[in-house]
């Protein structure tokens, strides 16, 4: 028997064996602790352990499970929330109270609840890797595909009935060409390390609707895209990764909380079950999987959950739904890779953090993507990571090496979250490379005109920015009028359009046509005002005329579901600035 | 356990905090040991590291005077525990937890592992009522929210300690009956002075009854100090949870605690990270403040207000920085205000509180909350932009705009954020106040409110009487 040498936090070490494998999931000790084999030489296995160590002794049994860490897969995900290695909480309070103790042994999913499943295919059928043959609705919103493990593929030699199963009763049989027989059940396990397999990559080409503005209009994201919110704290990175968990398009959230919050987890599990989802009317929670790894979890749960948490939304990628993952925070993630290399005595490379930081993010945002499934459906995965600078000096390790593998960057901007401007992401300091390839979504889907009026808002924003520098030394009453008219309509586009209230009813969530309305608006405002300047009319009387403020407030004084105001509001706009002429 | 009768003599090797023991058989990781020298005096000790026979101790009063050979080890079986009673209110533990006032050991109804264990988010109850400290720039701005972990960032020579103890006379944590509510004074490395500081002022207050104190002075051993915050709360859960008391947590100075585990890590030869503190802070400091918080099960509270000095006014320096990206916001004070004579020294723009959002408005404080704090922050922040213009420009050069918010910074600062040390304002005078304020501006530069409820609070009469 293998057992415990050496104790150094959450490694343990196991001295002269050859009996296991790595990635191979182990379990440690009497209290039989979930851990995981990272690394192995002649003399020493090293295993990282995903819960405390404190009262293991050298000595106690080291036992291997024969597989790597592996997510279960199946119907009852949905809805539910998981620690790091993908064990219920709802389920580990009740086995051990409302303090996680170690070594609490629950079943993932629930073994004993019945499905209600229709089998797709008969005896005699064909089926390839990765096809549906089953399925079941999961919640009222979704229905879960039960598909044929990626591994396996032959001839259906039986099938049961269609009727009441459990994730464990067998409802399937297939022969594969060498004659083995494989058992199909409803849920079935994939290691989380290793990128579920798929047919093809296919082109973005659809953005992922959020209703945010700033995100939307000026700095895109598609289905199957990758972005980064970096931020200090305090700039509202979860408050921004909750908006878009709440609106965005996705067909279902993984929500990740690495390393981050209890209370905060708690508001997503309050707030989601309270929500109602205004595309199916049912709560938010039955399209929502929420993994819960708080900074005061065992750091070793914190590494496993980010992959843990794609894992799930690779397997319902592969049925054919868009998945949005929100990765708060990325970087606690890549701190627990480095306290992890620190107690393995690495050679570290910048800042402490191991040399294999990049390698390690990459492989994590390569498993986004818009692809062709296995099962022929298409089905997404975008990528949302939150990332926490130190100091929040953007040119830290985690922020750089994210900024290389991701498309989309929102930058937020402690000035703008100092003076209340949510969401806090600086205009100029982000970028999207994906507004090309969405061009053509917009173009058909909202207005021709969607994409140039992007770019005359940006032009505004940027001319704006490049004035701030002179009045910053000189004031703004030197300017000639035509540049205090830029200024002014550049704050009608800051307050009016690119900042957002979370907490308007009307406000929380824009539709893509009536942000191409606001802006419109604020263009026809912009037009008109030239025209007065250019007749002679100064600035000064068309801020007393309220013409700005009227369109400032656009946003709360027209409802979402009353455009036509709008052409009520270009006109009076027109009116009170014809009615200065005038005098 | 076999072991705690065993002791081993002698050590194998001394390096700073740490000693090195061989041949030891049945010990497990984060163990209790205590070591005997030969004048009679013992010390505490913890494992830290195993590896076969041969075990890592940490001792925690320090290794001064140990030799190779003087010393007897014993292992004691368990993982460092709190003694916990009722009793525990009232009295003075040292560092590391044990009673330093001279009455008598306690006599424990039950012990925890001061370590704590991970609160499972789904027993956490959000926080959600808010606690009155009677400060208007915190009440209105940045509102405490029992079950909140809300730091307060300072500077040496800052009045946080005055600031600290005027929350805790002023703040309302008990319930109407007032008699469910405690403090948990946790002081690591800090003067005589400040501790005897706290004591006075909670014996003037009347709640020194109410109060445990754990003390590691700046000149007790540096391994007590990252006990101190862990026995605190070990005190704090308990009471909380299984006693249901709102209880009120003080950890002050949590940058001298953060120097300690640097101390310890760099003894124990590990990596340095960033200023030379260990890769593994953030994981330390969550283990502290996530100690925060209400469950599902229980009618306590663990309300936590951890005082921290940024060096050289640095709030990017780690222990900052990292403490905000664990804590739900933080309340930051400005050397700048001090030196004008602004008590509270709130530095309003940088502080934050995030749980403020669900704890306010309609049926917690007043509907128009939201509102007025909004904009006042907004206004502030454009006091700085004229600030900075008027030192470039002269301020009488300035619009007509920047005027008046330059008149407004200067009122907001001299009404709003200062107030007397022993003054208690109540939530309907910090708003109105908060709206005569941005009276004194013109509408129009009043953005982020909506017409009606302008019209509702906008008065310039009000404004007129501030001077």
């Amino acid at each position: 028997m293998n057992t415990v040498f050496g104790i150094n936090g959450p490694v343990v070490k196991v001295r002269d064996t050859k009996a296991f494998s790595m990635m191979e999931m182990v379990y440690v000790g009497k209290k039989r602790l979930i851990g995981e084999i990272i690394g192995i030489n002649s003399e020493e296995t090293t295993i990282q352990v995903y819960e405390s160590t404190t009262g293991l002794m050298p000595g106690e049994p080291v036992v291997g499970s024969g597989m790597p860490m592996s997510a279960t897969l199946g119907p009852g995900i949905l809805a539910n929330i998981f620690d790091g290695i993908e064990r219920p909480l709802k389920a580990l309070e009740e086995v051990t109270g409302a303090f996680i103790a170690e070594g609490a042994s629950v079943t993932t999913l629930d073994e004993v609840k019945k499905w209600d499943v229709t089998l797709t295919v008969k005896v005699g059928d064909t089926l390839e890797a990765g096809q549906i043959f089953a399925t079941c609705p999961e919640t009222p919103v979704i229905m879960h595909k039960c598909l044929v493990p990626p591994d396996i593929s032959g001839e259906v030699t039986f099938i049961a009935p269609d009727g009441q199963y459990n994730i464990l009763e067998k409802i399937a049989v297939i022969k594969s060409s060498d004659g083995t027989l494989h058992e199909l059940h409803l849920a079935q396990k994939w290691p989380i390390k290793i990128p579920r397999p798929m047919k093809k990559r296919l082109a973005v080409s659809r953005p992922l609707i959020t209703g945010q503005r700033i995100i939307d209009t000026i700095i895109p994201i598609s289905k199957g895209g990758t972005a980064a919110i970096p931020g200090g704290f305090g700039t509202g990175k979860t408050m921004t990764q909750h908006q878009l968990a709440k609106w965005c398009d996705a067909d279902i959230i993984v929500y990740i909380g690495c390393g981050e919050r209890g209370n905060e987890m708690t508001q997503v599990l309050e707030e989601f079950t309270g929500l109602v989802d205004p595309k199916t009317g049912n709560a938010l929670t039955d399209r929502t999987v929420l993994i819960a790894n708080t900074s005061n979890m065992p750091v070793a749960a914190r590494e496993a959950s980010i992959y843990t948490g794609i894992t799930l939304a690779e397997y319902y990628r592969d049925m054919g739904y868009h998945i949005a993952i929100m990765a708060d925070s990325t970087s606690r993630w890549a701190e627990a890779l480095r306290e992890i290399s620190g107690r393995l005595e690495e050679m570290p490379a910048e800042e402490g953090f191991p040399a294999y930081l990049p390698s390690r993010l990459s492989e994590f945002y390569e498993r986004a993507g818009y692809v062709e499934a296995l099962s022929d459906n298409e089905g997404s995965i975008t990528i949302i990571g939150a990332v926490s600078p130190q100091g929040a000096d953007f040119s830290e390790p985690v922020t750089q090496n994210t900024k290389r593998f991701v498309r989309c960057f929102w930058a937020l901007d402690k000035n703008l979250a100092y003076a209340r401007h949510y969401p806090a992401i600086n205009w100029n300091d982000s970028y999207s490379e994906y507004v090309d390839e969405l061009s053509e979504y917009y173009h058909d889907n909202v207005d021709i005109n969607f994409m140039s009026y992007r770019q005359q808002i940006a032009n505004i924003l940027h001319e704006e920015s490049k004035l701030m520098e002179i009045v910053k030394l000189i004031g703004s009453d030197v300017l000639p009028e035509d540049q205090k008219l830029v200024i002014e309509v550049a704050a009608v586009v800051r307050i009016g359009f690119l900042q957002q209230n979370a907490y308007h009813k009307d406000d929380t969530y824009v539709p893509l046509d009536k942000q191409f309305k606001m802006m419109n608006s604020i263009l026809n405002l912009y037009d008109k005002c030239k025209q007065a300047v250019a007749n002679g009319i100064p600035v000064t009387e068309l801020t007393k005329s309220g013409v700005f403020d009227k369109v400032t407030k656009m946003k709360y004084d027209i409802p979402n579901d009353k455009p036509q105001l709008f052409n009520v509001l270009d006109t009076e706009v027109e009116e009170a600035i014809k009615s200065i002429k005038k005098e | 356990m076999a072991n705690s009768y065993v002791a081993y003599v002698g050590l194998k090797e001394i390096n700073g905090p740490l000693v090195v023991l061989d041949n030891v058989s049945n010990a497990f990781y984060d163990e209790m040991v205590e070591i005997k020298l030969e004048n009679g005096s013992s010390r505490m000790g913890r494992i830290v590291e195993i590896q076969g026979r041969r075990v890592v101790l940490q001792v925690f009063e320090g290794t001064k005077g140990l030799s190779l050979e003087n010393t007897r080890t014993r292992f004691l079986g368990k993982p460092m525990e709190m003694p916990l009673s009722e009793d525990l209110l009232g009295r003075v533990f040292s560092g590391a937890g044990k009673p330093i006032d001279g009455l008598g050991d306690i006599f424990a109804e039950s012990s925890a592992d001061v370590n704590g264990k991970p609160l499972n988010p789904v027993s956490r109850e959000y926080p959600r009522n808010y606690i009155r400290t009677g400060i208007s720039a915190i009440d209105a701005l940045m509102t405490l929210i029992r079950g909140q972990k809300l730091p307060i960032f300072s500077g040496s020579g800052l009045s946080h300690n005055k600031l600290a103890v005027q929350i805790v006379r002023q703040a309302q944590i008990a319930d109407e009956s007032g008699e469910d509510f405690a403090i948990v004074f946790a002081a690591m490395g800090v003067k005589n002075d400040v501790a005897e500081y706290f004591k006075k002022s909670f014996e003037e207050t009347g709640v020194l009854s109410r109060v445990v104190m754990f003390l590691n002075l700046s000149n007790d051993p540096i391994i007590e100090r990252i006990l101190t915050p862990r026995c605190a709360l070990a005190v704090a859960e308990y009471l909380a949870f299984e006693k249901n008391m709102h209880i009120l947590v003080i950890l002050t100075d949590m940058t001298s605690y953060a120097e300690a585990v640097r101390e310890f890590s760099s003894s124990k030869g590990e990596i340095p990270g960033r200023k030379g503190f260990p890769g593994y802070l953030y994981s330390d400091l969550a283990s502290i403040y996530e100690r925060a918080g209400i469950i599902n099960t229980a009618k306590g509270s663990v309300t936590q207000i951890p005082i921290l000095t940024m060096p050289n006014d640095d709030i990017t320096h780690p222990v900052p920085d990292l403490t905000g990206y664990i804590t739900e916001g933080q309340i930051v004070l400005d050397r700048t205000l001090d030196q004008t004579g602004v008590y509270p020294s709130i530095s309003v723009l940088p502080s934050l509180s995030r749980l403020m959002k669900d704890g306010i408005g309609e049926g917690f404080t007043r509907d128009d909350h939201a509102d007025v704090s909004n904009q006042l922050f907004a206004a502030y922040a454009k006091v700085q932009d004229a600030r900075a213009l008027a030192q470039v420009i002269g301020e009488d050069e300035l619009s007509d705009t920047d005027k008046s918010y330059m008149k407004f910074g200067a009122l907001f600062e001299k009404h709003f954020v200062a107030q007397r040390p022993d003054e208690n304002r109540t939530i309907e005078e910090t708003l109105d106040l908060g709206w005569a304020l941005l009276s004194t501006m013109p509408k129009t530069l009043l953005d982020r409110v909506s017409s009606d409820v302008l019209d509702k609070h906008y008065d310039p009469e009000k404004a007129a009487l501030l001077k």
